[in-house]
């Protein structure tokens, strides 16, 4: 059985590495996820998500140059929630990131965002040349 | 004068520093640095530094956060000290495990627990 959303939620923003504006995204992501019946777990994920998202593309993609934006953008109804977060860098090979829980990895203290993404969204990938992060959590799924 | 406010609480408990965080949500990049250079300071201030790091009231933690606690963690081993975590909800506890540091940390139910054989009370 599948529900018909009842409402969706779109939007979309330009932020610069500015911390209160970035939690004020997160805050509103989360009303919209309660309002549209969210459980807490998956609130938790999605922010989680879209913390990690903005943080790697300000820190890795936008190398934190003050004058460069990341975007994110959303779609939001009572199935799924989708998040497109573009940064302005030169993009990446996620392929390459090296894998933090192995042993001799576990002590580095950087390297965890996407494979926390990865955990907690439904589907995450990025589009080339890798500065566009495009991730889904479905309520099913989770 | 201090012109930043301080984003822990320490207790000295009997020599162990216990660590509580003022936040619910571990997550801004220049809150989670404060709060690291906050550590690394009392950590290289203690000849054998015992810290219990209390989670008690967090309900978020990025990555980020992640970083310190590691960064914290090597410190007190290189100057022959300890770290231990306590009291962590379920939800945060799974972010250890996915990322696996659940096997690089000392993690304890609650502070009393951890306290244990910590040479504090």
């Amino acid at each position: 059985m599948t529900s018909e959303p009842q409402s969706a939620f779109e939007g979309s923003v330009r932020l610069h590495e500015q911390n209160q504006e970035i939690e004020g995204v997160q805050v509103s992501i989360a009303e919209i996820l309660a309002r549209l019946n969210y459980s807490e777990a998956a609130i938790f994920a999605v922010r989680l998500s879209l913390e990690e998202a903005m943080m790697n593309g300000f820190r890795h993609g936008n190398l934190q140059d003050p004058t460069k934006f990341v975007e994110v953008r959303w779609l939001i109804d009572s199935n799924s929630a989708s998040f497109h977060v573009i940064d302005e860098g030169d993009g990446f090979d996620p392929e390459g990131v090296p894998d933090p829980t192995l042993d001799e990895n576990l002590e580095i203290p950087s390297g965890r965002g996407l494979m926390l993404i990865r955990a907690y969204m439904s589907d995450a990938r990025y589009h080339a040349p890798g500065n566009h992060l495009e991730m889904t959590f479905r309520k099913a799924h989770k | 004068m201090s012109t930043e406010t301080s984003r822990i609480r320490v207790t000295d408990l009997s020599g162990v520093m216990r660590v509580e965080f003022v936040d619910k949500d571990i997550l801004d990049e220049s809150a989670i640095r404060q709060i690291s250079t906050e550590l690394v300071k009392r950590v290289e201030a203690a000849a054998s530094p015992r810290m219990l790091i209390s989670f008690r009231g967090v309900e978020h933690l990025s990555s980020a956060a992640l970083g310190t606690l590691i960064t914290i963690n090597s410190l007190t081993k290189k100057r022959g000290g300890q770290l231990r975590l306590s009291d962590i909800k379920p939800s945060i506890m799974e972010v250890f495990t996915i990322t696996k540091l659940n096997k690089l940390f000392q993690i304890f139910e609650n502070s009393e627990k951890a306290l244990a054989g910590f040479g504090g009370k």
